[in-house]
């Protein structure tokens, strides 16, 4: 036995498999959030139906998706309209593989981690452009199109954004950026004078065009192309597509959150005296927190095994505290529930997007790509770099 | 001519609609695609047909109300004014002033429901999904104070012909005045998400420009003519039902864009909102209905009577031959006469600014097909 948990290999495998499995699960229930959050911010309620609060729809709309009839148009491309979605979910999912979600947990330490996300999501891409194109379909070709010129504008400014903050680390590994932070008892974003905001914000603009989100959601404009490049996937290969989409999502923010907002750091890595309150009070205070005010919601729960549901909802959650309490185990989850708090954080910041912009136009997204977020991220590599040197001396 | 070469683009045709989400009901475009670019438009129409102005002649005046209410089913009160008016006309009788004035609210209020659906669904075909909702919270208020004087909320019948039929509920004026007082404020929230908003202005500015000689020659009537910066609005070129008692504001844009139609179309609910609360302020007593006949049998002779609906004017053309039933009704829908000039402003827009455009006509297919 100890053979096998010594074995090089052995980490990174389970880290793999619990990530593959654990995901859809995820994105099902980013999905849920997603739509409670836009239903407060248009003053609804969200889902309600399928469990209480609606907590069992993503399993509903997973085992939806995975029974419904799969259609492939007669004019279609066969084989490539069957890979498009596959080449989408598979490069989001390998992005998983460098994200360093603590100093502990990350499946794969490679010493050039973002050019592996940045591959990944230009590869990504080509499964838009396949499965719009395979499709024999006017508003998926058009929408596929969209895709191609909004990853070559947005690439750019991209990359450009990321240099800014890998001068400053000195590295590729995403897990040695962080490492960097830690060494300098500063998460990025606040250093050099704050001047970093500038590519982070460059960035995460960037970063929701590249995944597609409102207000850059142009290949799946839903009002102009009906569903843009999947208007023809139905049933799980849609589900892939949409699989991707969040796994997208979930990755530009861990990369955003590894390379600005510290990674698994908390809050003022600096200040030791802020260890106690911060590592142990707080997460165990929120868990705490979010389990009792499932009693209010329980409460109002009328039929009996929603009641139950809510109830057992809450002590799950008010157990979860529990861990946090204990040095050691603390230890080894606190960097994950940094790195997760944050990630949520970005994630919920792309969701108000979504729920407050109208979406820009095929020709204004180039202009926004190509004359300001480039040369202004361009900038911000002089500027960021001449302070950086000047800080060292 | 230059020689064609390999660079060139091929035209592609694309069938938007009858099934689409922004092309607000059945109303199919055939568009010539040069990439992005829209070379040609082709409206198709008819597929809510449903025969409005043949059942007219089959129908007596008093049983033809309630279909106009189904033409433009988002301002059915609107329809019913018109036809309403037309046949007082033709009969000589005019409703008395308490009727006139309750006509006015119920008329106006449809005017701002009418607008705010227009505003969500404008909205939502720019990308923008949540002042939908907002819109439809605004809306339900208007909707209960229809339920509640004539039991339906979409296709009301709320007129008769020479006046009403029902007496107002007992709170019907406290209730508009409070949605007056409630509106103003729901409106400055709807301008701080969007009125200032970059990309929406980005996606309305100088897209779908029609100038005042273009609204002239194709009939453009309405907020569209406004927004092209002529004061043109029926209920004060020529006042029905006692408009000329009350105080208010024509908005008119000057460059004629989506952008001015946008900025008008607000305006006009502040200013509908105004005469309602005037007209609430100084409702007569009286009676609400005009000495008709039990059985309306006008005589012979035509008439032409036209009211400024929410979309703008809406014409009813109605030949009397003696009998009790209409010898011909011809309806001038706004929608339908504003959409001829889609091409004009779709012509080398890109798909994005069609759908916008689409949009910004305001129409209802339900009074464009008849």
């Amino acid at each position: 036995m100890e053979i096998v948990f010594q074995h090089p290999l052995f980490k990174p495998l389970v880290l793999t498999a619990v990530l593959i499995c654990a995901f859809p699960l995820l994105a099902g229930y980013i999905v849920l959030l997603e739509r409670k959050l836009l239903g407060d911010f248009q003053v609804r309620l969200g889902p309600m139906r399928v469990g209480p609060h609606g907590l069992l729809q993503p399993l509903a709309d997973a085992v939806k998706l995975l029974t419904k009839e799969d259609t492939i148009p007669g004019d279609a491309d066969r084989t490539i309209f069957w890979i498009g979605p596959v080449v989408s979910t598979f490069t989001a999912l390998t992005s998983f593989c460098v994200l360093p979600f603590s100093s502990l947990v990350h499946v794969a330490d490679v010493n050039v981690g973002l050019l592996v996300i940045l591959a990944m999501s230009s590869v990504g891409v080509i499964g838009v452009i396949l499965g719009g194109w395979s499709s024999n379909s006017q508003y998926p070709l058009l929408g596929s199109l969209r895709g191609a010129a909004q990853l070559v504008s947005y690439e750019v400014a991209l990359g450009l954004a990321l240099v800014s903050g890998i001068m400053m680390a000195g590295t590729l590994s995403l897990v040695e950026i962080v490492r960097a932070q830690e060494a300098r008892q500063v998460w990025f974003v606040f250093s050099n004078f704050g001047l970093m905001i500038v590519p982070f914000v460059v960035y995460f603009i960037a970063a929701t065009a590249e995944t597609n989100r409102l207000p850059f959601d142009l290949p799946e404009a839903e009002s102009e192309l009906v569903a843009g490049f999947h208007t023809e996937y139905s049933g799980f290969r849609w589900a892939l597509y949409f699989l991707a989409e969040y796994a997208n999502m979930f990755v530009v923010s861990s990369v955003a959150v590894a390379l600005f907002w510290g990674g698994w750091l908390r809050p003022f890595p600096s200040a030791g005296w802020l260890e106690l309150p911060l590592n142990y009070g707080f997460p165990a205070l929120l868990f705490l927190g979010s389990g009792v005010l499932c009693v209010p919601m329980a409460r109002r729960e009328a039929v009996r095994w929603r009641r139950n549901f809510m109830y057992v909802v809450g002590l799950c959650l008010a157990a979860c505290a529990l861990p946090f309490l204990f040095p050691p185990v603390n230890q080894l989850i606190i960097g994950v529930f940094w790195f997760v708090l944050k990630v949520a954080v970005l994630l919920y910041v792309m969701i108000w997007m979504r729920g407050t912009f109208p979406r820009f136009r095929y020709d204004q997204l180039m202009d926004i790509g190509w004359k300001y977020m480039i040369p202004i991220g361009m900038g911000a590599v002089l500027v960021n770099a001449a302070v950086g040197m000047l800080l060292a001396k | 001519m230059a020689e064609p070469t390999f660079l060139d683009s091929t035209e592609m045709v694309l069938n938007m609609g009858p099934q689409h989400p922004s092309t607000h009901g059945v109303l199919r475009v055939i568009l010539k695609l040069d990439g992005e670019r829209v070379r040609g438009t082709d409206c198709v129409i008819g597929y809510l047909h449903r025969g409005l102005e043949k059942i007219g002649e089959n129908r007596t005046y008093a049983m033809y109300v309630p279909y106009v209410d189904r033409a433009d089913y988002v301002a059915a009160v609107s329809n019913g004014l018109g036809f309403c008016l037309a046949a007082e006309k033709l009969l000589g009788v005019e409703a008395p002033p308490r009727a006139q004035a309750i006509r006015v609210i119920l008329a106006e209020l449809t005017r701002i429901s009418s607008h705010l659906l227009w505003l969500g669904t404008h909205c939502l075909d720019i990308g923008a999904t949540t002042p939908l909702f907002y819109t439809f919270r605004e809306r339900e208020f208007i909707m209960d104070i229809f339920e509640k004087y004539c039991g339906a909320r979409l296709t009301t019948h709320a007129f008769r012909i020479g006046g009403l039929q029902y007496e107002t509920y007992d709170e019907f004026l406290d209730e508009c005045r409070s949605f007056c007082e409630w509106l103003p404020p729901k409106l400055e929230e709807y301008d701080r998400l969007l009125t200032g908003n970059r990309i929406l202005i980005g996606r309305m500015r100088e897209v779908g420009i029609l100038n005042a000689e273009d609204c002239k020659a194709y009939g453009v009537t309405g907020p569209m003519l406004r927004a092209a910066g002529v004061k043109w609005d029926l209920r004060r070129a020529q006042p029905y039902s006692g408009y000329e008692n009350y105080d208010f504001e024509i908005p008119t844009g000057e460059r004629g864009d989506t952008y001015d139609r946008y900025l008008v179309r607000m305006e006009e609910m502040r200013q509908a909102a105004r005469i309602v609360r005037q007209a609430a302020d100084s409702m007569p007593d009286g009676p609400i209905m005009a000495k008709v006949p039990k059985v309306i049998k006008p005589p012979a002779g035509e008439v032409y009577v036209s009211v400024e609906a929410p979309k703008g004017e809406l014409g009813y053309f109605v030949v009397s031959d003696g009998s009790t039933q209409p010898y011909r009704v011809r309806i001038r829908p706004p929608s339908f006469v504003n959409l001829q000039a889609l091409d004009r402003m779709a012509r080398g827009a890109l798909v994005a600014d069609l759908v916008a455009i689409i949009g910004t006509i305001d129409i209802v297919l339900g009074e464009v097909d008849r």
